[in-house]
């Protein structure tokens, strides 16, 4: 049953105003990050959307959250069509979906202790008759953190410790699902585990669903179910992770799960996976925008945007040539 | 030439501060053998970033050398006049940082700033300077090197500016390149490239490479002996297949189950090593990695453990490795 | 060295109040400033009580006495005691300084905020007011305020309010700007915060610190500002013995008693000194270096 439905969603950036978009000459003023995405989440599931820098997965991230405009398409979210007025969403749907952002620290307001911080959506959502020092004791008990942590501040928390916190802040009303910006990034490998096992254990006793957004393939294989690859605004692929880590259709999802270096020097690489960087987002190559890169790429791939096709069931990909075919 | 390129014996290093002495290097014995890449890796608070800039001397006013030597080449780093050891800086030891951004000046062209590094070259020309820049800039694979020459850091992806910064370093052909932490900020396909770099470039230049980074995977792919930092200390070093295939030190082996890429069954429940980095304010006399170590006996609380060899140029720091004494 | 209004401040907890005295402490140039500042107040504050003689008391035999014991700053042509007006001064000064910088603070702020958090073209329409106020000429402002509205301490105060409001609506502004970038605003904005209470509880107080102390070093220029307008005479009108007032009555007199403008100077200058001397000690040790130690 899905909980979050997206179609066609469209989402830009204005990067210069009309006039000056006529005087310097420019063909849009626009760039897109987000192209014609589409999927559904099931609840109860994890998604993780996978991309390097440029692919658009955080504008994607903004989008479902309400904190970036929608260009097109729809987000619908447990039957219902919160963005169709064009507004961000609005309050209900703010206490339902809640986001974790990517620097553990930074995204705490440095002069609020940690339980203002944590029981900011209670007093956001107007929810006066909780009582939020216990409600904080709630929340710092449920990501294992001691009760005195509520007196402190965000500079006096390691990236461990303001990972949860922000888990703590992102749980506090119960949502149905959360997503999760880099929720490992610059944490060490020792710790990782720690926040991912605490929101597995999470999902597990509250029912929650997640949408993870990262470049880590290596933690993609590990927390998700369905896994989507990004590229330059665009799902190139998108299947069961398991399927996609044993037999990738798309020859970037091929490119980066060999570009993962492996702990093991007997694994060692004579050639990197994939030369060459993405292109502009300002100037777009024709047809397949992967086509610069790909080894494989022909002449139709320099002419056209390949379609989604179905490589195999329940999978997605966009090439003209993938490397798993549908024998059906 | 032969000898080891780099010699650090018994550094000990402390900053001093406001709140008293923080003891952030202790008793640290490793080489970087001539030719070879030496990865070094820790995680936050192990004192690799330091490690590297006590080499090049480049730490800040509150540190404080306590003891130890850092042989280049055979003659003392740290007892060396400033003069000397800036006209060592550079030219026979470089340096690469994390971020490309800020290590490049953002206000001049690159050629610019390739040229102003062979400022020592009195007798080149700027012609001479330049066709070496280009020739630097090819060898990192910059495509199109000659009009790449006159544009601005600004202008090129992160992926780029870290070659240039390669390439910067490279320029005087130093016998020493420290490269810290140059893939973190890059994404997965760029860092598989940028290994790839400094891998035939070291094949090319016969250069050695002290490689820090806190990426297993990294660290395996490209180098040729690893030493493993916590917490100030080297708890374990050797070469690289001994310290992947057979870790000694409870801790290099609690690094590696960690590495979500090295566990092979789909998991929800991935290994972490409990409890926090340590206090470097005051060291107690005992093992530092006792307090998170699964293993540890009580002899692990009450003493230090010493070097032990656990095989051929393989060194454990632990009471329960078996071997001889280091 | 310019303070960095959009750096998160970590919030003044008791133990680095505590550090900020022990620096404050060691400082030289912090102490003489803080000393120099808590004199002007303390004059400000009990200038009815220490004042030696009635400042506006016109004593005609006593006139031209140079300084003496009895009188430190000597007498006036009217035969004031000169030490008593400028003590009584001060008051005027301490004044006019600290309630326009503190008005001009209050409206700055709010304008600021709005400009840098609120839409485009409200952005773009203040900025050109605040653009329009900051590039006029200070002083021709004010005579021109002055002239329109008549000499009094309200127009004065207006004047000063009108000219250090867009410096502190830029500044915030500024600030505001970057912060709404800044990962901890987003987090507050997808909790679905309304805008007031990101600007209220989530931007203002990171950018109130830096402000307050930068606020606090205009306050000699204020009051500098208030001196040259009476010297002018379009400022506070006599009697009132604003340190402009004596320096002004002085100066016609150099030549009789010189001593009159010399007290009307000095006061200015500790004012300014101890003022400048505090806010940038306290600026230095109130930023990057206290977040680094605790």
């Amino acid at each position: 049953m899905s909980l979050l439905k997206v179609r066609s969603l469209h989402v830009r950036y204005a990067i210069a105003g009309p006039v000056k978009a006529m005087i310097a000459g420019l063909t849009s003023r626009y760039i897109d990050a987000v192209i014609d995405v589409a999927f559904n989440v099931t609840r109860g599931s994890t998604l993780a959307i996978v991309g390097e820098s440029g692919s658009g997965k955080t504008t994607l991230a903004r989008a479902i959250v309400g904190l970036t405009p929608i260009a097109a398409g729809t987000i619908e979210f447990g039957g219902r069509n919160p963005f169709a007025s064009g507004g961000g969403g609005g309050r209900a749907y703010h206490r339902e979906v809640s986001m974790m952002f990517q620097d553990p620290v930074s995204s705490l307001s440095p002069r609020r202790t940690v339980q203002a911080l944590i029981t900011e959506p209670f007093i956001v959502h107007a929810m006066k008759d909780r009582d939020l020092a216990a409600e904080a004791r709630r929340l710092l008990a449920l990501v294992g953190l001691p009760h005195d942590f509520a007196s402190r501040y965000p500079h006096q928390l390691s990236g461990g410790q303001a990972r949860r916190v922000g888990v703590a802040r992102a749980i506090a009303l119960n949502p149905k699902l959360i997503i999760a910006d880099e929720p490992t990034a610059g944490l060490d490998v020792s710790v990782q585990g720690e926040i991912l096992n605490l929101l597995a254990r999470l999902q597990g006793e509250f029912g929650l669903t997640y949408v993870i957004i990262t470049h880590n393939l290596a933690v993609v294989r590990h927390v998700s179910d369905v896994a989507a690859i990004m590229y330059m605004g665009r799902f190139v692929e998108m299947g069961p992770t398991a399927e996609i880590f044993a037999r990738p259709a798309h020859p970037y999802a091929a490119a980066l799960i060999a570009a993962q270096p492996h702990p093991d020097p007997g694994k060692r690489r004579t050639e990197p996976a994939l030369m060459g960087e993405v292109s502009s987002l300002r100037n777009r190559p024709s047809g397949c925008e992967f086509h610069p890169r790909c080894s494989k790429a022909k002449d139709v791939c320099r002419r056209d945007a390949p379609p989604p096709t179905e490589p195999g069931p329940k999978r997605m990909v966009r090439c003209h040539f993938p490397l798993v075919q549908n024998r059906a | 030439m032969t000898g080891d390129v780099l010699d650090i014996r018994g550094l000990s290093l402390r900053f001093d501060t406001q709140q008293g002495a923080v003891h952030a290097l202790r008793n640290i014995d490793m080489t970087v053998p001539r030719g070879e890449i030496v990865g070094v890796v820790g995680e936050s608070g192990s004192g690799k970033s330091t490690l590297a800039l006590a080499v090049m001397r480049l730490l800040p006013g509150n540190a404080v050398i306590a003891s130890g030597t850092i042989a280049f080449c055979g003659s003392d780093l740290l007892k060396l006049p400033e003069d000397e050891m800036r006209a060592i800086r550079g030219t026979r030891i470089s340096m690469v940082f994390q971020d490309p951004m800020t290590s490049l000046n953002p206000v001049r062209s690159i050629g610019w700033q390739m040229a102003d590094i062979q400022y020592r070259d009195r007798a080149a020309s700027a012609a001479q300077k330049r066709a070496k820049s280009l020739e630097a800039l090819q060898g990192v694979g910059i495509p199109d090197a000659a009009s790449q020459l006159d544009r601005f850091p600004f202008q090129f992806s992160g992926g780029m500016r870290q070659r240039i910064a390669i390439a910067m370093s490279l320029l005087q052909k130093p016998e020493l390149l420290i490269a810290d932490e140059v893939t973190t900020a890059l994404d997965v396909t760029l860092e598989a490239q940028i290994l790839h770099l400094l891998r035939e470039l070291r094949k090319n230049i016969n250069g050695s490479i002290l490689f820090i980074s806190h990426n297993l995977g990294a660290i395996a792919e490209i180098c040729d002996r690893v030493v493993v930092l916590y917490a100030g200390e080297v708890v374990e070093s050797g070469p690289v297949g001994e310290i992947f295939n057979r870790p000694r030190h409870p801790y290099t082996k609690a690094l590696i189950a960690c590495d979500p890429a090295r566990i092979e069954t789909v998991t929800r429940e991935l290994p972490v090593i409990a409890g926090d980095v340590p206090n470097l304010h005051r060291i107690p006399e005992a093992c530092i990695f006792a307090p998170r170590c699964p293993v540890a006996i009580d002899r692990c609380h009450t003493e230090r453990p010493a070097d032990v060899m656990a095989g051929p140029s393989h060194r454990a720091r632990c009471h329960l490795v078996a071997g001889g004494p280091a | 060295m310019s303070v960095q209004l959009s750096d998160p401040h970590p919030a003044l907890t008791p133990a680095r109040l505590s550090l900020l005295w022990r620096r404050l402490k060691g400082d030289p140039m912090g102490l003489i400033g803080l000393i120099l500042v808590l004199i002007v107040v303390f004059c400000g504050l009990f200038s009815p009580w220490i004042t030696p003689f009635d400042p506006f008391k016109i004593i005609v035999p006593d006139r031209f006495q140079a300084p003496s014991l009895t009188h430190l700053m000597g007498t006036d042509n009217l035969g004031r005691d000169v030490f008593s007006r400028v003590i009584a001064g001060s008051r005027i000064a301490l004044f006019v300084g600290v309630s326009t910088i503190a008005i001009a603070l209050a409206i700055g702020l709010s304008l600021g905020l709005l400009a840098g958090y609120g839409p485009r073209w409200l952005d773009n329409l203040l900025l050109l007011i605040f653009d329009s106020i900051y590039s006029f000429p200070t002083v021709i402002l004010g005579l021109t305020v002055v002239t329109l509205l008549g000499a009094s301490v309200a127009t004065l105060m207006f004047v000063v309010i009108v000219i250090q409001t867009p410096a502190y609506a830029r500044l915030t502004r500024t600030a505001a700007l970057s912060l709404k970038n800044s990962e901890y605003i987003q987090a507050i904005e997808s909790l679905g915060a309304s805008n007031f209470r990101i600007i209220a509880v989530h931007i203002l107080p990171n950018v109130v610190g830096p402000l307050l102390i930068i606020a606090s070093m205009d306050i000699p220029s204020v009051v500098a500002l208030e001196a040259g307008l009476t010297y002018l005479g379009m400022g506070i009108p006599p009697p009132a013995p604003s340190w402009g007032r004596i320096l002004q009555e002085g100066f016609g007199l150099i030549r009789v008693a010189p001593w009159i403008v010399v007290s009307g100077g000095i006061p200015l200058i500790i004012t300014t000194l101890g003022f400048t001397f505090l806010g940038e000690s306290l600026r230095d040790h109130l930023d990057p270096r206290l977040r680094r130690v605790v």
